[in-house]
Parts: C-alpha cells; sequence; structure tokens
C-alpha cells in the first residue's frame, strides 16, 4: 500500500467510524438505562432520512441556498425523526412493558421500510435517476478549516473530516464523564443495574428510561444523518443503514459499554470495513468477506470479557428486562 | 423511654388482586423503642411494610407520621419523612461501591463527590460502631457487610425510623449479637424501630413490644416483658404448637456416604474444600454447620456432581445392590442412572431449584419428566404430587397452576423441599431449608428431615441456626474456610462450643 493509499484508507476508516461512533454511543445511553434497543438500525435510518426529507424541501422551496442554514434545517428534522421513531419503542417497552428484543427489531424492519419509502418517493420526484442526492448540502457537511489542507500529512489525518466527527468524538466523550462522574450518570447506571434498588432510593426508573432512550435514539439518528451526509455526500440509498446500525450495536458490546472505548473502537471497526478496496489484488467477493471483521471481533470481544469476569465489564444487569414496581 | 407516636396505621387493608396481604390493620410505634412484627409466611409483615416504605399504596387506611397523617406513594414521600426501610432482598447495585449505594437518588447540595460522602459515611459508622469500607464494591462484599451498608443508607438519609426486614436470616450469632448492639444504641438515640423476624428469641431479647399478624390481620401488641415463647407463637399460629424438636435414636445405621480426602476449587481458582473426609450414615442427621461460605454449598454439589472434584472420592454403598460406587466425576444425571439418589435443596431456592415462571406442577415435572413413556408429557402424576404437597405442607398458594414465583419465600420453599423429598431418596442433602421460614413451616420441615431419617435415609443437614443444628442433628461436622473443624456429637455439644468451632481456623484468615 503506498503512502497516499494509506492516508486515503486513514481519512475513509475515521469518516465512516463518525457514524458507528454515534450509534453507538447512543446505543450505550440506552442500555445504561436497561433498556436494550434493537430498533437503532431503524432509528438511524429514520434519523437519516428525514434529514434527506428535509433537505428536499429546503431544495424545493426556492430559497436561496445558504450551507449553514441547510445543516440546521438538516440536522433538526434528523433530531425530530429520530426522536419520534424512538418515541415509539419507549412507549411500548416502558409503558407498556413489551418485549424489548421484539419490538427493537419490529423497529428496525418498519425505520429501514420507511426509510426505503421515502426515498423511493423523493427520488422519483427527483426525476428517478436511482439516488436522492442534494451534492451542496454535502458540501457543506464536508466542509473542512480552511487551513486543514496547508497542513500536510497532520491536516490529512487529523483536520480533514466534516463537524460531525468532531462532535461525535465530543458527545462520546461527554457521555463518558456523565455516566462515569456524575450524580445523574450514576441514577441512570443504578436504573439499568437494579431498577427496583434505584427505584427504592427514590429515583424516577421510568423517567430515567424515557429520557436516555429518547436522548440516546437521537445521538444514534444524528448517527444515519451523518453516514448519509458526510460520507455518501448527502445521496441517498436505499438499506445501506441496515448494515451500520449492527455494527454500532456490536460496538456498544465491544467498547464494554464505554463511549471512550468505543471511539477507538469505531475507528477500528470503520478500518476492517473499509479496508477490503485498499488490499490490491481482492476480488469482490472477499471484500464482501472482509466487511464481517467488525463482528468477528466482536465475538472474540465477548469471549475475552466473559472469561476474565469482571463484573464491571458485564452488561448492566437488568439490561432487557421490563420493570414492574408491584411485583414481587 | 418517651412516649410519642413516630408511626400510627390505622385500618390499613391492601389487596393483591383477590388475595387480601393486609386486612384492617392498626399498629403504633414509639420514638425511642423496639416493636417486633411477628407473623407467619404470607401473614403480610412485609407488605405492610412496604406500605410504609412507599413501595405500595394501601387500598385503605390511614397513615400518621408524628401525629400527622400523611400520605406516601414512592420511597421518595417515605425519605422525606425520614422513614428508611432495610428489605430483606437487599437493595443494592453491585458493580458500585458502598459510598455509591449510599449516596444513589440523593439530591444533594453542590457537586457530585464521592470522596466527601465516604468521610461522612465513616463518621456515621463511627457513631454507631459500624465496621464498613465505603470504597469496597458490593459484590466483593459478605452479607453482613451488605447489610450494613443497607443500614447506613437509610441512616445516612436522616432516617429517624428504621424498617429492618428479617435483618438476621442470613447472619451468624456473633454478627447479630453486633447488629442487634447497634440497633440498641440507635433505640437509645430516640430513633424508632420495627424489626420484622421469625426467631422468637431475638423477639424476646432485643423489642421493646411486638406486633402479632395472623393471615393478614392484626392479632394484638404484647409488652415484650410480659410475654413468653409460647404466648407468642399462639398469637401467632393461632393455636398451641410444640416447639420441641421429637430426636429419635439412630436406628440400623450403615455407612452410605463415605467421603474421602475431597479438594475443590471454584471459578477464581480458590481452594474452597480442602482435605474433607467424613461418613455420612443411614438412619441419621449430619448436621454441618460453619460461617456462610465456608464452604458448604460446594461440597454439597461436589456430592451431588455438580461441582468439579479437583481430588479424593466420594463413595457410595448402594443398598439394593450392596456395591460401592464412586460418584466422582458423575453428572446429576449419571448419578441418578445409577441408582443413587440424591435430593438436593440448594442454598438458591429460586437460582437452582425451581423455575420461576414455570407452576407449581411444571416445577414437578421437573424431576421425573424423562419416566414418561409416550412423546407427551404425562401430567397427571405430577399433578397429584403438587396437589399433596401443597396439602401436606399446608403451602398458601390459589391453585396448583400458580407461578412459584409469585408464592412467598416460605411457601416456594415448602414446594421445593415437598418435591425432593418426594423422590424418596436414599441420602437427602439439604442446606439451609428453613432460611427465611417462620416457626410453623420450620417444625414443619424439621419433622420431614426426621421421618426421613426413620426411614433409612442419610440426612446432611447445612444449617445456619445453631439452636437447631443441637436440637436436631445426630451428629454436627463444623467447617472453616474449606476444611473440617471439629465433628460433634448432637447430643452432649453446646451452641458455643460449636460457635467456637465455626471461628477456629477464620481468625487466623480474616474473613474466609
Amino acid at each position: 500500500m503506498s503512502f497516499e493509499m494509506l492516508i486515503a484508507f486513514i481519512q475513509q476508516s475515521v469518516r465512516l467510524s463518525s457514524t458507528l461512533l454515534l450509534g453507538s454511543t447512543g446505543e450505550i445511553i440506552t442500555e445504561k438505562s436497561g433498556n436494550l434497543n434493537l430498533g437503532t438500525p431503524g432509528i438511524m435510518a429514520s434519523g437519516a432520512i428525514s434529514g434527506i426529507i428535509g433537505a428536499y424541501f429546503y431544495t424545493k422551496s426556492g430559497i436561496p441556498f445558504n450551507p449553514i442554514v441547510s445543516i440546521l434545517i438538516t440536522f433538526g428534522c434528523a433530531i425530530i425523526g429520530a426522536l419520534l421513531t424512538t418515541l415509539i419503542y419507549c412507549f411500548l417497552t416502558i409503558t407498556l412493558k413489551t418485549n424489548q428484543n421484539v419490538t427493537g427489531l419490529a423497529l428496525t424492519t418498519f425505520g429501514i421500510g420507511i426509510s426505503n419509502f421515502i426515498g423511493s418517493l423523493i427520488n422519483g420526484k427527483m426525476g428517478g435517476t436511482g439516488i436522492a442526492a442534494f451534492p451542496e448540502i454535502g458540501e457543506a457537511y464536508r466542509a473542512t478549516l480552511p487551513f486543514a489542507d496547508k497542513l500536510g500529512v497532520f491536516g490529512k489525518i487529523f483536520l480533514s473530516y466534516g463537524f460531525m466527527t468532531y462532535l461525535g468524538i465530543i458527545i462520546a466523550v461527554i457521555v463518558a464523564f456523565v455516566i462515569t462522574k456524575t450524580r445523574v450518570g450514576l441514577n441512570l447506571r443504578a436504573v439499568g443495574e437494579n431498577p427496583a434498588t434505584a427505584d427504592a432510593a427514590g429515583i424516577n426508573v421510568n423517567r430515567y428510561k424515557y429520557t436516555a432512550t429518547c436522548l440516546g435514539g437521537i445521538i444514534s439518528g444524528l448517527g444515519g444523518l451523518c453516514y448519509v451526509m458526510d460520507f455518501a455526500a448527502a445521496n441517498w440509498q436505499n438499506n445501506i443503514l441496515d448494515q451500520f446500525g449492527w455494527l454500532a450495536v456490536a460496538l456498544v458490546i465491544f467498547a464494554v459499554w464505554r463511549p471512550n472505548i468505543a471511539v477507538f473502537g469505531s475507528i477500528i471497526f470503520g478500518a476492517l470495513y473499509v479496508i477490503g478496496p485498499f488490499i490490491l489484488g481482492l476480488s469482490n467477493k472477499s471484500q464482501e468477506l472482509i466487511k464481517i471483521l467488525p463482528y468477528l471481533v466482536t465475538i472474540v470481544v465477548l469471549v475475552i470479557v466473559s472469561i476474565r469476569d469482571k463484573k464491571e465489564n458485564q452488561p448492566p444487569q437488568s439490561l432487557g428486562l421490563a420493570y414492574f414496581r408491584e411485583e414481587r | 423511654m418517651n412516649n410519642k407516636a413516630a408511626i400510627e396505621l390505622k385500618n390499613i387493608t391492601k389487596t393483591f388482586g383477590s388475595v387480601i396481604a393486609n386486612k384492617d390493620i392498626n399498629l403504633t410505634v414509639n420514638r425511642g423503642e423496639i416493636l417486633s412484627i411477628l407473623g407467619e409466611n404470607g401473614s403480610g409483615k412485609t407488605t405492610l411494610m412496604n406500605m410504609i416504605s412507599g413501595i405500595y399504596y394501601p387500598d385503605e387506611g390511614q397513615i400518621f407520621v408524628d401525629g400527622e397523617e400523611v400520605v406516601i406513594r414512592s420511597p421518595k414521600d417515605a425519605f422525606d419523612l425520614k422513614i428508611g426501610m432495610i428489605h430483606q432482598h437487599f437493595k443494592l447495585v453491585d458493580v458500585f461501591s458502598a459510598a455509591e449505594n449510599i449516596v444513589l437518588g440523593l439530591k444533594e447540595e453542590g457537586k457530585y463527590d464521592i470522596k466527601k460522602a465516604e468521610i461522612n459515611i465513616k463518621e456515621i459508622a463511627d457513631k454507631y460502631s459500624f465496621e464498613v469500607e465505603p470504597s469496597k464494591k458490593i459484590h466483593e462484599m459478605s452479607v453482613s457487610e451488605k447489610q450494613t451498608v443497607e443500614i447506613i443508607k437509610v441512616l445516612y438519609r436522616g432516617a429517624d425510623i428504621l424498617i429492618l426486614d428479617e435483618p438476621t436470616a442470613v447472619l451468624t450469632p456473633q454478627e447479630t449479637q453486633k447488629l442487634f448492639a447497634v440497633l440498641r444504641k440507635m433505640r437509645d438515640d430516640g430513633k424508632a424501630i420495627i424489626i420484622i423476624t421469625h426467631k422468637l428469641h431475638e423477639v424476646l431479647s432485643l423489642s421493646d413490644r411486638v406486633a402479632v399478624l395472623r393471615k393478614g390481620e392484626y392479632i394484638g401488641t404484647v409488652e415484650t416483658k410480659n410475654t413468653s415463647e409460647s404466648e407468642l407463637t399462639e398469637m401467632m399460629v393461632g393455636k398451641k404448637i410444640d416447639l420441641n424438636i421429637d430426636r429419635s435414636e439412630p436406628k440400623n445405621t450403615a455407612d452410605r456416604l463415605v467421603i474421602k480426602n475431597l479438594d475443590c476449587i471454584n471459578r477464581e481458582g480458590v481452594k474452597v474444600l480442602d482435605d474433607i473426609s467424613f461418613t455420612a450414615k443411614a438412619g441419621e442427621i449430619l448436621g454441618i454447620a460453619g460461617i456462610a461460605g465456608s464452604g458448604q454449598r460446594e461440597l454439597l454439589e461436589a456430592i451431588a456432581g455438580l461441582q468439579h472434584i479437583q481430588k479424593g472420592e466420594v463413595l457410595y454403598n448402594n443398598p439394593k445392590t450392596d456395591k460401592t460406587e464412586n460418584l466422582r466425576d458423575k453428572n446429576p444425571l449419571q448419578i441418578r442412572e445409577l441408582g443413587v439418589r440424591l435430593s438436593f435443596v440448594p442454598e438458591d431456592r429460586l437460582g437452582m431449584g425451581l423455575v420461576g415462571n414455570m407452576d407449581i406442577v411444571d416445577n414437578m415435572m421437573l424431576r421425573s419428566y424423562r419416566k414418561g413413556k409416550s412423546v407427551f408429557l404425562e401430567r397427571k402424576r405430577p399433578k397429584d404430587l403438587a396437589l399433596k404437597i401443597i396439602d401436606d405442607l399446608e403451602v398458601v398458594t390459589p391453585n396448583e397452576n400458580t407461578p412459584v414465583r409469585r408464592l412467598s419465600g416460605g411457601n416456594v420453599q415448602k414446594v421445593l423441599v415437598g418435591r425432593e423429598i418426594a423422590a424418596s431418596p436414599t441420602v437427602l442433602m439439604a442446606a439451609y431449608p428453613v432460611r427465611g421460614l417462620d416457626i410453623n413451616s420450620s417444625y414443619m420441615i424439621y419433622n420431614l428431615l426426621n421421618e426421613q431419617k426413620e426411614k433409612g435415609v442419610a440426612v446432611i443437614f447445612v444449617g445456619e441456626d445453631l439452636d437447631v443444628l443441637v436440637e436436631l442433628c445426630d451428629r454436627i461436622m463444623v467447617i472453616g474456610s474449606g476444611k473440617i473443624t471439629g465433628v460433634v456429637d448432637g447430643r452432649n455439644t453446646t451452641k458455643e462450643e460449636i460457635g467456637l468451632l465455626m471461628t477456629k481456623t477464620d481468625r487466623g484468615e480474616g474473613n474466609g
């Protein structure tokens, strides 16, 4: 691999990692509250398609294009879209206490399906060329600091990304801090570990679950937006976010529920996912095979964690369980 | 003693579906006194206390705190009224440190500062002479340490009305004495303390007054100094019961299980059993005493084929064939197929013995499903067995199709013990079979064990109440830190002698 290719490889890895990082940071917050949200791929897709909806109406409105406004509109739409999808999950699992696995999987199917539907619809309205594309907005998302390309290799490796890459890392670090070092984080962890204990300690379990899951859903949704706007340069493609959603869920386990570890994990996952084309002479078949490496790595981590059997590295104890107060 | 009422309950009623848990309860506890609440399983003691601490909400009735009527809708409301409850099943987060558990859910002024909290905790601990390490993780703690954390947790919140739900069920005699000393100190400090317990001698030695519940109804309150064990039992059960265990002389004893130089290593690589050798005889009850976690569980599991044996032999003299079989490295199923019957009542009754979400009949089938001849399950016989157990052992349940999880602790225990005995074993191992049971049920279980002994079963009984061990067992083996520290004759030993043996090796190695 030549030097230029190496740089390009690192850049590609980091670009993809932002999507995974945001997706899994959101899922970590959710899981810390004891909710296993397997609807993450669906939520990421709904965040992404909401951004596309915003982009479509903004471009169509005829208002003169402004990059900042385009970002604000798509960003806002993604938040609303992801939040609405997550609220379905919250209402079903927290209020109605349905099975989290089934609800989550159903939500993924729903989110992917509805985003495919809307994506095709917008694509049709835009002339049916196969993809819905908003190149100007893609540019806006991928804009770097003006002096980044003057800094040589350093600039290329560290400063050549759109704002969402840095936003993802900042969010991950803040979330890691809040979870481990603040009272809110302590309460949140208690809800996920042992809701009965949290309840007896006067913590409003349902409120924590709702808030954490919604916030997590929004952050995951931004991951979807990040993929479609930044990595794919505002080109919508059906069915693509499914796999990144599952990678984000796998990354949660890889990072043993710690967003700060997820920062590095996401880059590793991103690298494993994009490495195929950079290995010369690799056939298409082999490239597809390489894309499953992140899952293999996750299994290895799972095995190591369970062999070491350290309580602090285990999933939250009541992950996936609904909480009923008046049950013995 | 000042006679100011801290809490007054008036006509409290609570129902769960069609089950009446509490009916028209009237109760008062004063400041500077310890009130015991006594009652059989399912008599509604815990439900009543849960209403004071905000877990449940009463259907009818009023609660007064310091003479004013209050509404307690959530645990938070209870804290605001300075009511703190120490639950029977600890409400602690395993992966948190003691200090983190204690400050959990608090809305203190200022920045979240765990170091400062640790200092405050030390202060409280010193005031009432508790021993606690604030930064130690809960999952590394012994049961008594966890309980200490629970108590400090409520004190930290400024509670001056404390409710303890069966605090001594899991403690050694020494730990119990320590706890009582602390409770007396708190009482003298002006706090109101409510304690739920089954152990009559504790009620008599600790409390100032005793309130008795029976089947959800309030029977009455008596001054401790004017009452006696037999009066309390009568109030509790509604009839006079005999508190003597009928110990018969062992007949036709024969060596049934011979354990030779047994060594076991647990999952963490720690040696939990060290050179254990003993013989369990048919027609005799062998008691095993020891501080919780000294290897009792591993020993029983090793015999039952659930624990890998590092070294040593488990020899079983089969009464049918008169052959000696080695049980070592056989799995539980193979052991049964050989005609060797070990019935095992695990310590953790809902974890290993029964499936909580299945009903009583299905739980019976867990032991018998292989016996069926057709591909379909046979439900008739397990159902008959379930009905028989419910009838014989007076299990309180709506019917035989109720999930076991919904029964109260004592009733779960009865189902488990009943099932194991129904397998007509030749060796019956029971670990803490009366843990958390009231007197009536406990004596029922003791009698069942005695019956088995008279039938020629070799009974191995791991117990925690030394009084009972001394009264029930023919021989008592004491283990400490995985080693046998002594074997004594149940007929001429004392509680104190066993207590000494229990701590013999323990002293050198800390809280092993």
